[in-house]
């Protein structure tokens, strides 16, 4: 018994150590800067900051566009999951790999792409001109930051909703229909709650990382929409207010850790938890 | 028990310095020791530094910068410690306000005094009053950049810029100085204004200007510009010969209204851990062929007098954009760092302009 708990610190420690260095003790500093002001002074001003027009509005614009990009990708992957779920092992195993094939390519890269792709005098619009179609016109709007979020983001919607579909005891939707539901009502009664917890974590996993994203609106917003997290970007790299920066990264936080603790309620075994 | 103990610990241990070496990353040293240097993106051949490297024993650690303003704040913090950097005029001057330069040794550094242009020199003073802290590497003017095959009205102004015909044609430059410039120069102020009511006009132009606007962008503007994304950019000399080379329909003008006279020198951090071979580095980079091989490189005008002899071609050494007559031009202004509290003021402006 003593042996098996040592063996456990043995085997954490590493991890532990990885933590402290890159999670507790960045994340101390972010509250530092956060709550204090240049003299080293506490002040709340950096957070309230957060009232002020631009940047309500910069986090306004980014809790609409990553809602939007959520629901788009939940739609789009759960049909898609089902049918994942529903094929046989050969086949499922090539089909998930196929969509988790673009993730091993850098996030920079699969963007910066897609800026090649829309552009004025991109592929799709030459091939476009070339049919002479109508050309899209979508680069630099808020339309062309959805693309980017939700391709982006998909493959994290696919997987968890996947993986707490193929858990589900076929024997139960078996039941469903000897008891006489049909195909409708058994989605709705059966399956559909019974994958609540990947759902609710696919939106953890797309909804986040959409709210906080700085890089698709920069490259396929072309800077003229400003999201919250470029705003606390250029404090940093452009203004050099670490302390404004560091607050309204505690403003974010808050947002995030509502959508964790909403997940957690819903997700208690970590049943839809990702791969 | 206890050497169960002795091992976690000794476990521990090895996986810290672990983690330390592997943030340190630092690989062999050259013979002579190394030089650190932080310079802009894509902003000197690659091959001077293997030359320097061969010739010297001095192993060379790059690394690279977009904007003076990301600049800034790392020199600033010192959590990486660099040798040679190369910061613009007004980003010197901040730099030695707050006291992070070291004076330079010339007498390690003689091809910068006798290969550099006096009057690069004599420009240097505006930020550097006795020359002292400074070596000039690169300089030249912001201006237009225009398409020929998509703009027909002769190009002279920085009005163009506001003109509805060009709706999502034109590109600025995504920094703050950069973007003021062109809105207090339009309205015919001073760029280096601190005045709040020549703000207020300049950023109510700039907002005025947004719905016009493709996209606000830095280094992206060059290939764009060649890709004929946009009819019009805001852009800096040394990308228009290269861009011009690319792409022939593109046309380079100086705006009458004046514009930003720049200057990139090289500069010593005060806490840099190899100072003579930064001297050495600078010394190198002043040498009238290695001048030559990054002008032809990066096309960024040299200030390097010996290096435009060497040029071969008539074009380019007597060319009007990399090497212009600043006489005939007028309101011509080179940046002034303006002191922390204007620095916040331009930039609460231009989120506002940006969050519009």
């Amino acid at each position: 018994m003593k042996n098996n708990r040592l063996m456990g610190k043995l085997f954490s420690s590493p991890y532990i150590v990885w933590a402290v260095i890159f999670i507790l003790v960045p994340l101390g500093m972010v509250f530092y800067y956060g709550l204090t002001d240049k003299t080293g002074a506490f002040t709340l001003e950096n957070v309230t900051a957060i009232m002020t027009a631009e940047h309500a509005k910069a986090l306004w614009i980014s809790l609409g566009l990553s809602l939007i990009s959520t629901v788009i990708c939940f739609f789009l992957a759960y049909p898609l999951a089902m049918i994942l779920a529903n094929m046989n092992v050969n086949q499922h195993s090539f089909i998930v790999l196929i969509f988790i094939l673009p993730m091993w390519m850098n996030f920079l890269l699969r963007t910066l792409a897609w800026q090649t792709l829309l552009e004025k005098t991109g592929v799709i619009n030459s091939i476009l001109s070339f049919l002479h179609l109508p050309v899209l016109n979508i680069i630099n709007t808020p339309y062309a930051i959805i693309l980017g979020m939700v391709y982006n983001f998909l493959p994290f919607m696919v997987l968890p909703i996947y993986n707490s579909l193929v858990k589900i005891d076929a024997n139960v939707v078996n039941a469903a229909k000897d008891l006489g539901a049909n195909s409708i009502q058994t989605f709705f009664k059966i399956t559909l709650p019974l994958s609540i917890p990947g759902i609710i974590s696919g939106i953890t996993m797309v909804f986040i990382p959409a709210l906080t994203t700085f890089v698709i609106s920069k490259l396929l917003g072309g800077s003229k929409i400003l999201l919250i997290g470029n705003v606390i970007e250029e404090e940093f790299t452009q203004a050099g207010n670490w302390h404004l920066g560091s607050g309204l990264s505690i403003v974010l936080m808050i947002f995030i850790i509502i959508n964790m603790a909403v997940s957690a309620i819903f997700d208690k075994d970590g049943e839809g938890s990702f791969l | 028990m206890k050497s169960r103990m002795k091992k976690i610990f000794l476990l521990s241990l090895f996986s810290i310095s672990l983690l330390l070496s592997a943030g340190c990353g630092s690989s062999a040293e050259g013979k002579n020791g190394e030089v650190i240097v932080y310079n802009w993106g894509e902003y000197l051949d690659p091959e001077t530094i293997r030359l320097f490297e061969d010739e010297t024993g001095i192993k060379v650690i790059y690394d690279e910068f977009e904007t003076n303003e990301v600049m800034f704040p790392k020199v600033e913090a010192g959590a990486t410690e660099y040798d040679v950097i190369c910061p613009s005029d007004y980003m010197i001057q901040k730099l030695l306000e707050n006291d992070l330069l070291a004076e330079l040794d010339f007498d390690n550094i003689p091809n910068a005094k006798a290969n550099i242009g006096k009057q690069y020199w004599e420009q240097s003073t505006e930020f550097d009053p006795e020359n002292k802290y400074s070596v000039p590497y690169c300089w030249g003017t912001v201006g237009i950049l225009y398409n020929k095959t998509m703009v027909e009205e002769p190009v002279d102004s920085w009005s163009i810029l506001w003109d509805e015909k060009y709706k999502d044609n034109i590109l600025m430059q995504d920094s703050v100085r950069d973007a003021f410039m062109v809105g207090l120069k339009l309205n015919g102020y001073s760029m280096n204004s601190t005045d709040a009511g020549e703000l207020e006009t300049a950023k109510n132009a700039l907002i005025q200007q947004k719905p016009l606007v493709q996209a606000y962008v830095v280094d992206q503007v060059r290939d764009k510009m060649i890709g004929n994304e946009a009819a019009i950019g805001v852009i800096y000399s040394g990308e228009a010969i290269y861009t011009q080379r690319e792409n022939p329909d593109l046309e380079y003008v100086i705006p009458k209204e004046g514009t930003n006279v720049w200057i990139d020198s090289w500069v010593i951090a005060k806490n840099a851990p190899n100072k003579e071979n930064g001297e050495k580095f600078i010394d190198f980079m002043c040498r009238p062929d290695i001048a030559l091989m990054n002008f032809e490189y990066i096309t960024y005008s040299t200030p390097n007098d010996a290096a435009r002899e060497l040029i071969e071609d008539d074009d380019i050494r007597n060319s009007s954009i990399a090497f212009p007559d600043l006489t005939q031009y007028q309101n011509l202004e080179t940046f002034r760092y303006l002191g922390e509290e204007a620095d916040q003021i331009y930039n609460e402006l231009w989120k506002e302009i940006k969050s519009e």
